[in-house]
């Protein structure tokens, strides 16, 4: 507690750290509202409950679901595929983004290219994906890959191209050669834009991991589970299973941010 | 005073630390500079002054070989730009400073690029920081120091590889006033103990004036040089200066000409 805090009244020693507490949770509220809700639209009856289970019998589900084990090789299906998805892109796209991005003749020439499949919606190829990798396992992670790879190289090129002049300029006057520059200023500065582009490829690989699974079809997966519990109509384990995959995709998001904190320290500074 | 008057040979006296002879430069087939010269005695601080677009900036972008020249010649130190040591402090040390860099890395990068071994790169920067007495954590990263102290870390950044000359594009002007006094101690500082001549473009005239032994005044565009005026007051220049009756007729001269300039 600051010394001003102690100084001051007693009433607002005891409410600053109550206020504070609030702030924290202010996020939880939307989460509860929603909740809430949800609950009152299930026990009211106004929809059938076999479409809509309470919110209680859903976090019932999820929560033995993820224990006894059903849902967890599908939850973990799912992440290896997304995580071979992303690094596959990853791997390839970043560098191949930064080559790009340093030469403007050789990105302009790619530009429509990029710009026109980042346009089409992934799931469109999935069928094209299917004539050439079969309905592998492989094939899910090929087609994640290509949308992820897509942002990734299409992030790190702007990166590269947005630069900034002066530093370029001022790695030059210093006796820099190209590959100096390269290596010690435009790798670096196309970072920031580099992690936008490694995030939103994340949550694309799981995007289309999971429109993979129920489309073409696979042992375990939670798209595949998802679907098939819609289709026996065990709805509670439909909705559990979605929102499995909506906390994975959240703290996907967030590792990336976490990750950009510590790598792009400089990022708005 | 030498008011345009340069028509010697191609080759430049040793004298001078910079000579630009027949100088062109057009933007956008608009001429900026046609036919221009000039000669910078040697030893001396130089500050250039003249009225927005003038291409003050561009002068010593030209000079220091980070602008391509149309037509002409200019000489460092006698010697061809490529081959010449120069140290550049940019305008605005945000953008020129290397952010994932700490502040000792970037001071020592000029070094680094030029090949030296990591312990006499050690010597070098620490010398320089002992002999300026810096008192900074240069472990932190840039973007943790004020403006004036990461400015001051971008001019050790320009002295750091012994230029033979050092150049500075409105070394002032993304500070505020009371960081503008202490990098501008600093700087006379510097310049006292090192005697590298030194050109520096400034959007001040009390800036262009207080530093400078010569302040090279610029026309409108098509650029010239209208006067070199000198400033000849000894050095440390205190705030003392800036009241004494030399300043005062200097900035009066020079605020005289920059007027009749923009009345033209």
């Amino acid at each position: 507690m600051t010394a001003s805090s102690v100084r001051s009244s007693q009433n607002q020693v005891r409410r600053f750290p109550f206020a504070q507490v609030v702030d924290r949770l202010l996020p939880l509220v939307g989460v509860l509202v929603l909740f809430g809700v949800w609950w009152l639209i299930a026990v009211s009856g106004l929809i059938n409950p076999v479409l809509l289970p309470t919110p209680i019998a859903t976090l019932g589900t999820l929560i033995t679901g993820m224990l006894t084990g059903t849902m967890l090789p599908d939850f973990f299906a799912t992440v290896l595929r997304t995580f071979s998805a992303f690094l596959m892109a990853a791997v390839v796209g970043v560098p191949v983004g930064v080559a790009l991005g340093s030469s403007e003749k050789l990105y302009r020439s790619m530009e429509f290219l990029i710009d026109f499949f980042r346009s089409t919606p992934a799931s469109a190829l999935i069928p094209l994906f299917i004539l050439f990798f079969g309905v592998s396992d492989f094939s899910k992670i090929v087609i994640a890959a290509f949308s992820a790879f897509l942002l990734i190289v299409f992030n790190s090129a702007y990166g590269v191209i947005n630069a900034k002049q002066s530093r370029i300029l001022a790695a030059k006057v210093m006796g820099a050669n190209r590959w100096r520059v390269f290596k010690d200023v435009l790798l670096l500065e196309s970072l920031p834009q580099t992690f936008i582009g490694l995030r939103s490829g994340i949550s694309i690989s799981l995007v289309i991991v999971i429109v993979a699974e129920m489309f073409i079809g696979t042992d375990q997966g939670l798209g595949k589970r998802i679907i098939d519990a819609q289709q026996v109509l065990n709805v509670s384990d439909m909705y559990a299973s979605i929102l499995v995959t909506g906390i994975l995709g959240y703290v996907l998001n967030m590792l990336f941010l976490i990750l950009e904190k510590r790598f792009v320290h400089w990022s708005g500074k | 005073m030498m008011i345009n008057s340069v028509t010697t040979p191609t080759i430049a006296p040793p004298e001078h630390f910079i000579s630009v002879q027949g100088l062109c430069k057009s933007f956008a087939g608009l001429p900026l500079y046609e036919d221009f010269n000039l000669d910078l005695p040697n030893n001396q601080l130089v500050s250039i002054f003249g009225p927005n677009g003038c291409g003050k900036s561009t002068l010593i972008n030209m000079i220091s070989g980070l602008i391509p020249i149309d037509r002409g010649e200019i000489r460092i130190h006698g010697k061809p730009i490529r081959r010449a040591k120069i140290g550049y402090v940019f305008q605005n040390y945000r953008d020129s400073m290397f952010p994932w860099m700490s502040a000792y890395d970037n001071i020592a990068y000029p070094l680094r690029v030029k090949g030296m071994a990591e312990p006499e790169c050690r010597d070098r920067v620490e010398r320089l920081i002992s002999t300026f007495n810096i008192r900074l954590d240069l472990k932190r990263y840039p973007y943790s120091f004020s403006g004036g102290q990461q400015q001051l870390v971008s001019i050790l950044r320009a002295l750091v590889a012994d230029p033979e000359v050092l150049f500075l594009d409105e070394p002032f002007s993304a500070l505020d006033f009371e960081t503008t006094l202490f990098v501008r101690d600093k700087l006379q500082e510097i310049f006292m103990a090192t005697s590298i001549p030194m050109l520096m473009v400034v959007h001040n005239l009390e800036e262009a004036v207080f530093l400078a032994d010569t302040v090279l005044l610029l026309s409108k565009r098509p650029t010239h040089l209208v006067e070199a005026v000198p400033f000849t007051v000894p050095r440390p220049r205190t705030p003392d200066t800036l009241t004494s009756p030399e300043f005062i007729e200097v900035s009066r001269h020079c605020l005289e000409i920059f007027r009749q300039e923009m009345r033209k």
